[in-house]
């Protein structure tokens, strides 16, 4: 084995080192300035129930980081990089191409194959093979985007992770509200908590196994936390009045929340070890939707102790408590980018509600979406992207844009209104 | 043209190889693409089990009822006449808000007085305050706003003399609109507080 393994070795240097094209670099730093051309082609298959050249495509595009090569432009479909005449590619102006098949097995699962070529380079930067059943193919998908994002952007990708969100059926009296977890596309969804009573604010916990959320199934608010495996769940607040606005502390062993115990909606931190509660703020106003800074040490939520909701922040062990935003009327569900640079909110001014980004250097804000009614807003883990909740005729979708707005992408759901989105870690 | 054949020939080379090649000891820059080789092939596995893997559990309703918001008052069978006689103040049951705003405005002061009469004359009657309010906005703080309206009636009540024990007060925010429309007049009908008997 180690014989093969420098035998890998040299040919990678080789590869690297006989480039006779100049290299377009790479490197994006800071958002995105100008996306990068690519070809997805599309692969070669001869009955795979699932379209991975397509699932990759569709994941990339919505990344922002990406001008994907319509497939019409294509004059071939090479699937494989022996097949590949790199002059053609280069002639339509791509720097990068992924190709790739899907074949079926003897033992009935699919060979699942992809390389992602430099298309200047000539050299192959990665090449992947795997054998996956037919219910795992779309997964694979995503995790070949995020084999490919990664490779090309430096920043993990966030594709084959999962995102929670709740829907709800009918209306009136025939209302009925599920808690769904689906792939981050909106594939594959399933009901992990149902009821007649409305469900809200689902968080996942920092290893991504539990989901902490709110529930009003016995007519009062609660808050429980549900593993996701065992489908198993416990009840972790059950305060008189509001029990809400559930967040995981970044080592998974606190959830901040909002009670009304005490009066009127305070923050408060459960640990959940020794499920001791610590009261974080006392004032007369309205105080939630805690959210805390990515080390842990400060909490971020909306309050309108100055007459109108805004965001202040104070340290998570409690003491000062200072006002974060002062640009517009309303602001109000704040969360951290996973850097801590940044802060995604809902952003208002009386008649419209949009998805807006704050730099926490310099205070700037930045409205990311064109409203009227958008809410709910979080970060991809790897920060490039915000998944929030949207409406258009009264009918409630989940939405995606990237971190400098240029990107905006739909998700689709089968039907009913769907809402509070949150991305797994 | 050779090179490039020579080339696409050791790229392929690569593809087969780094299937098979494990990824200890190795240069973590050149050799980036191989731990993620082995690294899909983990977690695919575990991931895509993962996958599978997420149970569901089915919360019933309350009551499995389907009851919608607060109880109609016409299916109270034990709730007097004059709770279905337009001309008595009892026969309404929700109050109206305006705009992030959790103040009774004063055409409501008459309702919720005749409902705090009535808890008074009844003191083994209990009902629930359910705070309501319009779309827009974060629904968390919509919560806090709904419960400050159904706060500021179930206050009125006690000034009155009703019982704190008779009042129960829940906020379902902006979760179970009475309207679903997505205007003003709509709005005006969800920012609200229902006194379910």
């Amino acid at each position: 084995m180690a014989y093969f393994k420098t035998i890998v070795m040299i040919i990678i240097f080789s590869l690297v080192t006989s480039s006779s094209y100049a290299a377009l670099t790479i490197e994006i730093t800071e958002g995105v300035e100008s996306a990068l051309p690519i070809a997805v082609v599309p692969f070669a298959s001869t009955n795979s129930p699932v379209a991975i050249s397509e699932v990759v495509n569709a994941d990339l595009a919505r990344s922002g980081y990406f001008i994907m090569l319509d497939e019409q432009r294509m004059t071939n479909h090479p699937s494989s990089s022996q097949e590949v005449n790199f002059k053609e590619w280069q002639a339509l102006a791509q720097n990068h191409m992924v190709v790739g098949r899907v074949e079926t097995n003897a033992s009935g699962q699919y060979d699942v194959q992809f390389q992602l070529l430099d298309v200047y380079k000539t050299s192959q930067l990665l090449g992947y093979r795997m054998t996956v059943s037919a219910a795992d193919l779309r997964r694979t998908a995503h995790h070949i985007s995020d084999l490919i994002f990664e490779k090309l952007t430096g920043k993990k990708g966030s594709f084959s992770g999962r995102i929670a969100y709740v829907t709800s059926s009918g209306a009136g009296h025939q209302q009925s509200h599920q808690l769904q977890v689906a792939d981050a596309d909106g594939f594959n969804p399933q009901t992990i908590a149902g009821s007649l009573e409305p469900i809200m604010s689902p968080a996942w916990s920092p290893d991504g196994k539990r989901i902490a959320y709110v529930s009003f199934e016995k007519k009062t608010a609660a808050v429980y936390v549900q593993t996701l495996a065992t489908g198993q769940r416990e009840r972790i607040a059950e305060f008189p009045g509001i029990n809400g606005a559930p967040a995981w502390s970044p080592d998974g062993s606190r959830v901040a929340l909002t009670l009304s115990k005490d009066g009127s909606p305070d923050i408060y931190v459960l640990n959940l070890v020794t499920r001791s509660l610590l009261r974080l703020t006392k004032s007369l106003a309205i105080d939630t939707e805690p959210a805390w800074s990515p080390d842990g040490s400060h909490i971020i939520f909306t309050s309108d102790r100055g007459g109108k909701p805004q965001l202040y922040m104070t340290p998570s062990a409690g003491g000062n408590e200072k006002r974060l935003t002062f640009t517009g009327a309303y602001n109000a569900r704040g969360s951290f980018s996973p850097d801590g640079r940044n802060i995604v909110m809902v952003h208002g001014n009386g008649s419209s509600y949009r998805i807006a980004i704050m730099d926490m250097s310099n205070r700037a804000i930045n409205v990311l979406t064109s409203g009227p009614a958008d809410e709910s807003p979080s970060f991809s883990p790897n920060g490039s992207m915000i998944l929030y909740a949207s409406k258009k005729r009264q009918t409630g979708f989940l939405a995606a844009v990237s971190i400098d707005g240029k990107m905006q992408q739909k998700l689709m759901f089968n039907s009913g209104e769907v809402r509070e989105p949150a991305w797994s870690p | 043209m050779k090179l490039t054949k020579t080339a696409l020939a050791l790229t392929i080379a690569t593809l087969f190889l780094t299937a098979c090649a494990d990824t200890e000891d190795k240069d973590p820059n050149a050799l980036d693409g191989q731990t993620k080789q082995s690294g899909i092939n983990d977690a695919s596995t575990n991931g895509l089990n993962n996958g599978t893997g997420i149970n569901g559990s089915e919360i019933g309703g309350s009551n499995g009822t389907g009851e919608y918001g607060s109880a109609g008052f016409n299916g109270n069978s034990h709730l007097g006449p004059e709770f279905s006689d337009p001309s008595n103040p009892l026969s309404k049951h929700t109050i109206y808000f305006t705009l992030d705003s959790s103040q009774v405005q004063p055409d409501f002061v008459p309702v919720i007085a005749a409902h705090a009469q009535y808890l008074i004359a009844n003191p083994n009657q209990h009902i629930t305050l359910e705070g309501h309010g319009d779309e827009r906005g974060s629904r968390e703080y919509n919560i806090a706003l709904g419960e400050q309206r159904a706060k500021s009636v179930a206050g009125m009540m006690k000034i009155q003399g009703v019982s704190e024990s008779q009042l129960n007060v829940v906020s379902y925010g902006e979760e179970k609109p009475a309207s679903l429309g997505n205007d003003d007049a709509a709005w005006e009908l969800n920012r609200r507080v229902e006194i379910a008997y």
